[in-house]
């Protein structure tokens, strides 16, 4: 089996901080410093990628070219909203229940 | 019973030997007795699996079953909609989660008549190699229960391989229906990117995510395609091409045909393990003696794949994953203290630890200042890959390679060391990078009685052609006839 590349560090606590904050995602201390080992390990794999020189390359987004298979704009029936509350944390009235935004 | 295909269960079914209560009953006996010590299953619905095969068999009685699939006991892996059934993708964000609907699969499996045992555990939300990410349990391989059976798939292949299911659905996002089907001795096909409607399936990474068949034998998952396959106008990305027969020509051999062999994934550098390149180089040697040709070729970016599908499937989950904020479903935390703590207490709680590793990963790719360098760079390098596997089938029928570098690993040894368990999908990713059918099927055993499995890629909307090179081989083979003695 490959071994993975020994980590030299790509990213630092500070930088972790600042992706978990865009991703939403609480760190305790112990976690961000795991968190900065893995991501400089994954990212010195990732980082072969430049060795390829891409300046002529297209992008692929969808490797399957598909036309778009769009529905006609007609209404059909949707979700019926018990249904779609069915799973609502939080029901007020025919709506989601949420903290609130603006006091 | 227990231990006959699919297929032959179905002319079981369809000649008056056997009802469909009566062989679902055994299918949830078994499941009773092997399931707290294998895993596969994360939820059994016994009620309702009965009352479905009792209809089955009311319709047999009447002369109006609803095709080969009616009363056939099978499992879904937990990551598609079941209309009033749990739907966790093997997360604790979803523990509690209903689902409202039916995706597209799961209606078209109700719809031939299959009697749905049960979800089928995964890692969570199909990240992981092994199923030791699932956040209730991981599955156990039947082979040996010290090791893993694969994964994200793997409650799927453990459903098949124990004889608890005659074939179940998986997902393949990076490997995840044809790695676990070599590590547990089954068959496990996915098709190409838009064969087989997303529609209702949670997302991992949408542009190489796609739903496939796991049974014991390649008929079994020809019969399974055949049911889920085609166009479904809830799914913008599904495609319009017709669906052929795919049991037509299965027993039509290989003669004639030309066969790749991508000298990268035989190389030193692949870091195969000795008995899969020796089951391999066997596997080979069979083909030419059915008639294929073998031809030498290159996928010049197999070493830049893995790489190439990290930043891409990370990044695409950090996006679809976003939707797990504790509004409208799933796990809510910390509701007291405004909207923004309440999203990030839930996802704390609610995500385990790989799933947070790909979300930064994913972050990280598409955030200011590092887009260019990773996501973009990523998707230019897709493009080589795909290009590879043009210029191959341009000369070849079809490619053929091992499906993992090595046997079922054991429970446990990837847990500090992520990037070893990312790079052991290197055999697999460049499929769902170029969006092209795969299917592995078993071709030997180790030294430890661990199966091994044998990968054969195809062109774009190939899936016949492939069950049909896979068909040539299990014919001359008996590896598909051994079954694992689970206690």
């Amino acid at each position: 089996m490959q071994q993975s590349p020994s980590p030299t560090v790509l990213v630092d606590t500070a930088e972790v901080r600042r992706i978990a904050q865009l991703a939403r995602l609480p760190l305790s201390d112990a976690e961000a410093e795991a968190m900065v080992h893995d991501l400089s390990a994954i990212l010195a794999h990732v980082a072969r990628l430049n060795e390829l020189d891409t300046q002529h390359v297209a992008a692929t987004a969808h490797a399957v070219d598909l036309p778009a298979n769009l529905r006609a704009d007609v209404c059909q029936p949707s979700m019926a909203v018990e249904q779609g509350l069915r799973n609502a944390p939080q029901r007020i009235g025919d709506g989601f229940g949420v903290p609130k935004v603006i006091d | 019973m227990i231990d006959c295909t699919l297929a032959e269960l179905a002319r079981a079914l369809a000649d008056g030997h056997i009802r469909s209560t009566d062989i679902t009953l055994r299918c949830l006996e078994r499941i009773a007795q092997l399931n707290a010590n294998l895993g596969a299953f994360l939820y059994i619905d016994h009620e309702g699996a009965l009352i479905q095969a009792t209809a089955s068999d009311a319709r047999r009685k009447a002369g109006t079953p609803l095709g080969p699939l009616d009363g056939i006991p099978i499992a879904v892996k937990d990551l598609l909609l079941t209309e009033g059934l749990p739907t966790t993708a093997g997360s604790k964000i979803l523990a509690s989660f209903i689902a409202p609907y039916d995706g597209t699969v799961v209606r078209h499996l109700k719809n031939a008549g299959a009697v749905l045992l049960g979800k089928l555990n995964m890692d969570e939300f199909a990240m992981g190699s092994t199923n030791e990410n699932s956040a209730f349990m991981p599955a156990k391989n039947p082979w040996n229960t010290d090791h893993s059976p694969g994964g994200s798939s793997g409650g799927s292949a453990v459903a098949v391989a124990s004889g608890m299911a005659f074939a179940s659905i998986g997902t393949d996002t990076g490997g995840s229906i044809r790695q676990p089907a070599a590590w547990t001795g089954t068959v496990g096909l996915k098709p190409t990117y838009g064969r087989v409607s997303r529609y209702g399936v949670i997302a991992f990474a949408s542009s190489l995510d796609q739903v496939g068949p796991m049974a014991k034998t390649v008929t079994d998952c020809a019969m399974m395609l055949q049911v889920i396959a085609g166009h479904d106008a809830k799914d913008a990305t599904s495609s319009a091409e017709a669906v052929p027969d795919y049991c037509a020509q299965l027993e039509a051999g290989v003669h004639g045909m030309r066969l790749g062999v991508p000298r990268e994934y035989l190389s030193a550098q692949a870091g195969l393990a000795p008995e899969v390149h020796a089951a391999i180089d066997a596997a080979l040697r069979t083909y030419e003696q059915l008639g294929a040709t073998l031809v030498d070729i290159s996928l010049p970016h197999t070493a830049h794949g893995i790489a190439t599908y990290y930043v891409l499937a990370n990044a695409e989950a950090s996006s679809n994953l976003a939707r797990y904020d504790g509004v409208r479903y799933g796990m809510r935390q910390d509701p007291d203290h405004g909207l923004a703590a309440m999203y990030t207490a839930t996802r704390g709680a609610g995500f385990g630890p790989e799933v947070k590793r790909r979300i930064m990963l994913g972050t990280y790719a598409l955030s200011a200042g590092y887009y260019d360098a990773y996501y973009l760079k990523a998707q230019h390098v897709r493009t080589l890959v795909r290009d590879d596997f043009a210029k191959a089938f341009a000369h070849v029928d079809a490619i053929i390679a091992p499906t993992a570098p090595t046997t079922a690993s054991r429970l446990g040894v990837y847990q500090h060391d992520p990037v070893a368990m990312y790079l052991a999908d290197v055999f697999t990713v460049g499929a769902n990078l170029a969006g092209i059918p795969g299917i592995s099927l078993p071709c030997g055993m180790d030294s430890q009685r661990l199966p091994i499995g044998v990968q054969l890629l195809g062109p774009a909307w190939s899936e016949a052609k492939l069950l049909q090179i896979a068909r040539a081989y299990e014919r001359a083979t008996s590896w598909h006839t051994e079954r694992a003695v689970p206690s």
